[in-house]
């Protein structure tokens, strides 16, 4: 429309930037968490993640080798090695030896601790201590550094979360058991909704228009008044809690919306069609198999990925449901419910087990939003 | 049994069962019971075709009675009744407990400010993230990441929000975004321009989009046009509410624009956001506000280009600026829409319960209904005050949902 209205340029770019510092904005939490899961524990509680893809900076105290690895050399006794762990890389910008002066040296320079020794730091790590007497004790003498480090990255935060069997707190399980809560909840209400879908759309029959009024009803009612009664009544008829309990609970949670928006859909599928067949001497069933559900695809796919999203994500109703005393159950949401509980600190932990429960949503929203903006479209616009 | 088995074996259960539920039942309909043969060819067609819906429509029918339906009743029932004393019926007493407790108040008033705000907000950012996007090249990219939070979990929204309003002591560098940014005030006037002129100022356009809803809502009682087609019976009271409703919102915005320009703010101490009462609310409702925006944008967009392009021509011919012709010619026509998500988005709202349960499980005073309800029902057991909130939540959801079959009908005939 802008080329209609022959927009100045002035606007069109006041446009363009507030569309990118928007996007920014919208962008920024998820790129945090996404950020902070690929860093160590010390790097994310020592600066923000937006600091991550510059070297850093860190006051660090580190420690010469231990006594026994000193050498004799020249009538001196030396211990030499490089302040850093193996595989790190750091530049040491200044140094010193007393935690009140700690900035006290430079690269290169050379302290003198009295009967201590002489120490000597190089920016990449690298120390000389030589001393005349032989050096004593059972550790290293301290040395605080500080160094810049380049950005670092790492996986194992994956890896313990996803690889790790031992460890308990992993996601791994509980990942799995989402899976198996969230496909049988997907798939059934589909089919029985379908078949709903079609009577309510294309057959007629009294009270039609108010069950439909009852679908658009029950659409809003709110599936916390579903909590005890259901509860109970499974606990009656013996489901317990377990997955068959939460596979029923979210067909029936599913359903006014999976009718709803096939109906809509397969209301607007051309009458000649059906009509042809009818009189070809087709049955409903065979209309319904054959004609209406091939047609209605994009229709079920909107649905399927709204029942996939919102079943995924749920944690209400696994927490009432499925997840009994055990806790062998667990699905996702309540898993790191429960690490914000007990790790709220730890945010290696924290954000490593969001992002997998969050991968899996992200990847079917990008595959195929297309989809669920139109199932959008079906069920609010009208 | 290995779940995943467990689960194949429900599929093909659930999936088999129900297809092979329908075509049997078509075929016994036909076939055995009424037969399109013999003398009776045409009566027994007829009959089928009776039946045949509600066969289609049986399983259907039957879950959402059993899970949703039935549900209703039962809550209702329990609402009435006391659990201790072995389900006897005690009337109001589980209202008037929940009525007794300053929780429970705590909770209401929190909803109505998360009704107010998020609803609010997410469709103003909607509204103009979709015309925004739809006037630029990569808008479909751009639409793409503002709709993204729709598909992460409010769970996983809880934690990525967390890491933004964590705190660490005030010797230590920030991890959390909010406070690296709030330690970068100091009190001199750029503080002043963005925590004070800003938000007064935002909260300014609410309220004179308020007066302006006061004064739709009130013309048509005050001068009533001639031939104008007589109102329903209940426009009347409606408008009314709707305008002390919009009253009550500015002078509760005119409120909080005198507090926010003379309150005190701590600068230079890292705030611990999720414990500040009254505030952290409006840190969870943020949540909610960046997840729903993308959904009102998707919506709002779609109803944008559906606008005829007449009324926006016409309007540049009569000399129109890029303003007048977004609130003056758009807003106007997509009024229907907006309503729509509005209510859809406060549909959401009253049953918010993850955000809360995750960030702060409704201590510091953040407590919503829907955590209530759940903290009833599952920490203290008592299933009577439980039920009792819960009818509470189908209440306030009530309007909408007459609303909705109302229009519903309304376009079906």
């Amino acid at each position: 429309m802008s080329s209609i209205a022959g927009t100045k340029s002035g606007l069109t770019w006041a446009v363009q930037i507030s569309v990118v510092a928007l996007v920014a904005l919208w962008l920024f939490p998820t790129v945090g968490l996404f950020v902070s899961s690929f860093r160590t524990a010390d790097q994310i509680s020592s600066s923000g993640w937006w600091a991550s893809m510059l070297p850093s900076e860190r006051n660090e105290t580190l420690r010469t080798a231990n006594p026994d690895t000193q050498v004799r050399e020249d009538g001196l006794w030396v211990i030499r090695g490089n302040l850093f762990e193996a595989d790190r890389e750091a530049t040491i910008s200044t140094w010193g030896t007393s935690s009140r002066d700690i900035a006290a040296y430079k690269p290169g320079d050379t302290a003198d601790m009295g009967e201590d020794g002489r120490l000597t730091v190089q920016a990449d790590g690298d120390y000389l201590l030589v001393n005349e007497t032989e050096f004593s004790g059972r550790r290293g003498e301290r040395v605080f550094v500080t160094a810049t480090s380049p950005p670092e990255f790492t996986l194992d935060n994956y890896r313990d979360m996803l690889f790790d069997p031992s460890n308990r707190e992993g996601m791994t399980r509980a990942f799995f058991n989402t899976l198996t809560v969230v496909i049988p909840a997907t798939i059934i209400p589909i089919v029985i909704a379908a078949f709903a879908a079609y009577a309510l759309a294309w057959m007629r029959f009294p009270g039609r228009a108010l069950l439909i009024a009852a679908v658009v009803a029950l659409l809003v009612v709110p599936l916390q008044l579903a909590l005890i009664p259901l509860l109970k009544l499974h606990l009656a008829v013996g489901i317990g809690k377990g997955y068959l309990g939460v596979w029923l609970a979210h067909t029936g949670f599913g359903l006014p919306l999976a009718i709803y928006l096939l109906r809509n859909y397969m209301v607007g599928l051309p009458r000649d069609i059906i009509e042809n067949a009818r009189v070809d001497g087709a049955t409903d069933f065979q209309i319904f198999v054959k004609i209406i559900l091939p047609l209605s695809f994009p229709a079920l796919a909107s649905f399927a990925i709204f029942q996939f999203l919102w079943t995924w994500n749920d944690l209400l109703v696994a927490m009432v449901f499925l997840i009994d005393a055990t806790g062998e159950t667990t699905v996702m949401t309540k898993q790191i419910v429960e690490l914000l509980g007990t790790r709220g600190g730890n945010w290696e932990i924290l954000a490593t087990a969001a992002f997998v429960s969050i991968a899996v949503p992200l990847a079917v929203f990008f595959a195929l939003q297309r989809y669920l903006v139109r199932g959008l479209l079906a069920g609010s616009v009208k | 049994m290995n779940p995943a088995l467990q689960g194949l074996i429900t599929i093909i259960v659930g999936v088999g069962g129900c297809i092979g539920y329908f075509y049997l039942s078509n075929q016994f309909l036909d076939k055995v019971l009424f037969p399109a043969r013999g003398r009776h060819i045409g009566r027994n067609i007829n009959r089928a075709n009776m039946i045949r819906p509600w066969l289609f429509l049986f399983p259907a029918i039957f879950a959402l009675g059993l899970y949703l339906g039935y549900p209703v009743i039962e809550t209702l029932r329990l609402s009435l009744t006391d659990r201790s004393l072995d389900g006897a019926f005690v009337g109001l007493d589980n209202y008037a407990q929940m009525a007794s407790e300053p929780k429970f108040w705590e909770a209401m008033r929190n909803n109505m400010l998360w009704l107010i705000v998020v609803p609010a907000v997410a469709t103003a950012f909607g509204l103009l993230a979709a015309q925004l996007t739809d006037r630029i090249a990569w808008g479909n990219v751009a639409k793409s990441f503002i709709f993204m939070p729709m598909a992460i979990s409010f769970v996983g929204a809880a934690v990525i929000f967390k890491l933004i309003y964590d705190t660490r002591p005030a010797n230590q560098d920030q991890i959390g975004v909010l406070n690296a940014v709030w330690l970068m005030f100091e009190g001199g006037p750029g503080s002043f321009l963005f925590l004070r002129l800003l938000p007064a100022a935002i909260v300014l356009c609410f309220a004179l989009l308020m007066a302006y809803v006061v004064y739709l809502a009130l013309k048509p009682l005050i001068r009533r046009e001639t031939g104008q087609a007589r109102a329903s019976w209940w426009a009347v009271p409606l408008r009314l509410t709707a305008g002390l409703v919009a009253v009550w919102l500015i002078w509760l915005s005119l409120g909080s624009v005198h507090s926010v320009m003379t309150a005190e703010f701590a600068y230079g101490a890292p705030q611990t956001w999720l414990t500040l009462p009254f505030w952290n609310s409006l840190f969870l409702m943020v949540v909610l506000v960046w997840i729903q925006t993308g959904f009102a944008m998707v919506i709002l967009s779609a109803a944008l280009r559906g606008i005829p392009e007449e009324t926006i021509e016409a309007a540049i011919l009569d000399g129109a600026n890029p303003f007048q012709i977004f609130f003056k010619i758009k807003v106007p026509q997509i009024m229907g829409t907006i309503v729509v998500v509005w209510t859809t988005i406060t549909l959401v709202v009253l049953k918010v319960f993850d955000i809360v349960f995750a960030m702060t499980n409704g201590q510091w005073e953040t407590q919503v209904l829907a955590n209530y309800m759940y903290d009833k029902l599952f920490r203290a057991n008592d299933w009577g005050v439980g039920s009792a909130s819960a009818i509470v939540i189908m209440v306030l959801v009530l309007p909408i949902l007459v609303w909705n079959v109302y229009n519903a009908r309304k376009e079906m005939n």
